[in-house]
């Protein structure tokens, strides 16, 4: 049996590609469950796309703010992660509460918990990078790997629902559940709030002082210390917290608006995903709700894809890796066009209405 | 006791062996000035490739296929990181996702959501006549497969070329001072692609040595941030490859503690023990960050042309 088994479906997979060239009905089967799955109906839009959508534009945020620093936050899936158990802590707190003071109070105050967990976890990081010099690319995920197991431990131990079978937490009760955005779907108050967020950012990143000097260090750090008399360390500590906080609100969103309950495999990588959303939305916030309703259909598409026609939905995150190649490609040939010499991610930044005098 | 000693060194040196492997290719990668966070995706890559190498041919082939794959990926990290000068995290991130998601798609189209077991050809432990009397150490470092043995004489062979001969010198001008390297008459890209090019090969057999020397079976995501932590060791050894052997051993060990806890009989969630290598780099990245005694080339991770 050694080997010969393998080698079989060796034949197998090519037999199956094959299928997929010589015979278009095939192709045709998974495309319209692709459809089915995304966008091809009301249900499908609001109730998959959508929320799927949700973590995926707060991730991707969270990962632009970063970005636009000059802080290679890849560690968004952890901070999603210390989100989720922290909300899900601070929500099991109050599962005993009258229904009124869980959703007035507790609801709250669990997605503060996450996202102030979201920001801690990522705030190791930054502390790695300025005491240490630290990478955070390598820090953030070793943090991730981190995350994964203390979650998977938790739900097992500490967390595990009372009957200790099934390696989750306990639902929460109604109370504690975000309210629905469209009456009678999945969609929840939560993509709201991920809308919000962006606007909220894009409008800091653009017109507050804060946001040029997250810009400034971003773009040249040196510059922005000595010319604009920045304090670089502080803006950069900054980025890592707010994008962790970011992250870590993704996850208590998803917990008290979609999941309802913590288990191990509670994000399918919307961390990673979320790189790809940032950089498809060239960092910028506003653009990172369209990258993230787009990523959000993808990912709703190949799932349908892969219930009705068998087509394995990790096939997203290499088609996610295509995106964010042929953007970097783009980019090259753009900058090879303007003779660009510097780095691509580092834009000039503009200084806000009425704060030229006081920094040029 | 010795027994357990010898099962913990044994352990020690077979996790030690692939992060060997990628650690010396990163090695190479970034004395060009170049680092490689793709190194993850090349590892999983070379373990799909053993797995499809071995279960046609047999244990060599699997090996060749595995560093075949581990090249293919490696090669268009270095497209985009020696020819289009992007930058280099940001096309590795996206590398090491293209190799996780496209290892797992191929994979689970074959063998259905669930992953049915695959069990492939394995290489056997050979022993050294002679060596493996040696007490306590003798098992553990010659009672090995035959990739581990390549792995020692990879050592100082690499250390060699990078240190005594012109091709290393020309590497290591690459990666301290390319304007400089270029003007004395260096082709710095093709360097560069080279040396990102003999990263994916030991990425790529990195990867076959956890399928065909220790697993025998893929999984997805099987390479399990080895790649990353492969990127600490080579920091922690400053970026010299005799050092890099020695914080794989420390990053073996650290692993292999797990075996040696459950002979003694401690009691601990194994979760902890799967944590401990991560929480390990984060500790070493300090330390090798706080001594601050230089030896990182100086151009490491410039997209400057």
């Amino acid at each position: 049996m050694r080997g010969s088994g393998a080698a079989g479906h060796q034949d197998a997979l090519v037999q199956k590609m094959g299928l997929m060239v010589t015979e278009p009905a095939s192709v045709t089967h998974a495309l319209s469950a692709f459809w089915r799955g995304s966008l091809g109906s009301e249900y499908a839009i609001v109730s998959a796309t959508l929320v799927r959508a949700t973590p995926l534009i707060l991730t991707g945020l969270a990962v632009a703010t970063a970005f636009r620093a000059g802080v290679l936050n890849i560690g968004a899936e952890g901070q999603f992660l210390a989100g989720a158990t922290a909300a899900t802590v601070f929500a099991g707190l109050a599962s005993a509460w009258p229904p009124v003071a869980q959703s007035a109070i507790a609801l709250p105050l669990a997605l503060c918990g996450g996202a102030a967990a979201g920001a801690a976890w990522s705030g190791v990081a930054a502390w790695l990078r300025q005491r240490f010099g630290v990478l955070e690319v390598i820090s953030t995920i070793m943090l991730n790997f981190i995350a994964a197991e203390a979650v998977a431990y938790l739900v097992r131990g500490p967390l595990q629902e009372p009957s200790h079978v099934y390696p989750q937490t306990p639902s929460l009760p109604a109370g504690l559940h975000l309210a629905k955005l469209v009456p009678h779907s999945r969609l929840h108050i939560g993509f709201a709030l991920a809308v919000i967020s962006a606007v909220g950012a894009w409008w800091m990143i653009r017109e507050t002082a804060s946001g040029f000097r997250l810009r400034a260090t971003g773009a040249n750090p040196l510059a922005a210390a000595s010319a604009g008399q920045i304090d670089v360390r502080g803006a950069t500590l900054r980025a890592f917290l707010v994008s962790g906080a970011i992250a870590g609100l993704a996850g208590g969103i998803e917990v008290t608006g979609a999941t309802y309950a913590l288990y191990e495999n509670i994000s399918p990588g919307y961390g990673y995903t979320a790189i790809a959303v940032a950089l498809l939305a060239n960092l910028d916030p506003l653009a990172v709700i369209a990258s993230g309703v787009f990523f959000g259909a993808l990912e709703a598409g190949a799932a349908g894809m892969q219930r009705d026609a068998g087509v394995p939905s990790v096939v997203v995150s290499a088609v996610e890796a295509a995106i964010i190649l042929a953007i970097l490609a783009a980019a090259a040939s753009r900058s090879r066009w303007l003779s660009h010499r510097g780095r691509w991610l580092h834009r000039r930044p503009v200084p806000p209405r009425g704060a030229e005098g006081r920094v040029a | 006791m010795s027994a357990t000693v010898t099962a913990f060194l044994q352990a020690t040196v077979r996790t030690a062996t692939p992060l060997l492997f990628a650690g010396l290719g990163e090695t190479l990668a970034e004395q060009s000035g170049v680092i490689n966070v793709g190194l993850e995706g090349i590892i999983i890559a070379g373990a799909f490739g053993a797995v499809a190498g071995a279960s046609a041919g047999g244990v060599a082939t699997g090996f060749l296929a595995a560093a075949a794959s581990g090249a293919a990926i490696a090669a268009v990290f270095a497209v985009f990181a020696a020819m289009l000068r992007s930058d280099q995290i940001i096309a590795g991130t996206a590398v090491t996702l293209f190799g996780l998601g496209i290892t797992g798609t191929l994979y689970r189209w074959e063998f259905g959501p669930a992953g049915a077991a695959l069990t492939i050809p394995t290489m056997r432990p050979l022993a050294v006549p002679g060596l493996d009397r040696i007490p306590v150490l003798g098992p553990a470092l010659f009672d090995q497969p035959l990739i581990a043995y390549a792995a020692y004489v990879l050592v100082p062979l690499v250390w060699w070329w990078t240190y005594r001969t012109y091709g290393g010198l020309a590497l290591r001008a690459v990666g301290e001072n390319p304007d400089a390297a270029r003007v004395a008459g260096i082709a710095v890209r093709r360097v560069q692609f080279s040396a990102i090019m003999a990263g994916g090969v030991l990425g790529g057999i990195s990867g076959g040595t956890l399928v065909l020397a220790q697993v025998g079976t893929f999984a997805e995501g099987m390479s399990a941030g080895r790649g990353f932590i492969a990127i600490a060791i080579v920091a922690l050894g400053r970026w010299n490859p005799a050092g890099t052997a020695a914080a794989a051993v420390i990053f073996g060990a650290a692993s292999a503690l797990q075996f040696l806890f459950q002979a003694m009989g401690w009691h601990a969630p194994y979760q902890l023990f799967l944590a401990f290598p991560y929480a390990l780099t984060l500790a070493a990245l300090a330390f090798a960050g706080s001594a601050r005694q230089g030896g990182a080339p100086a151009a490491l991770g410039r997209a400057r042309i």
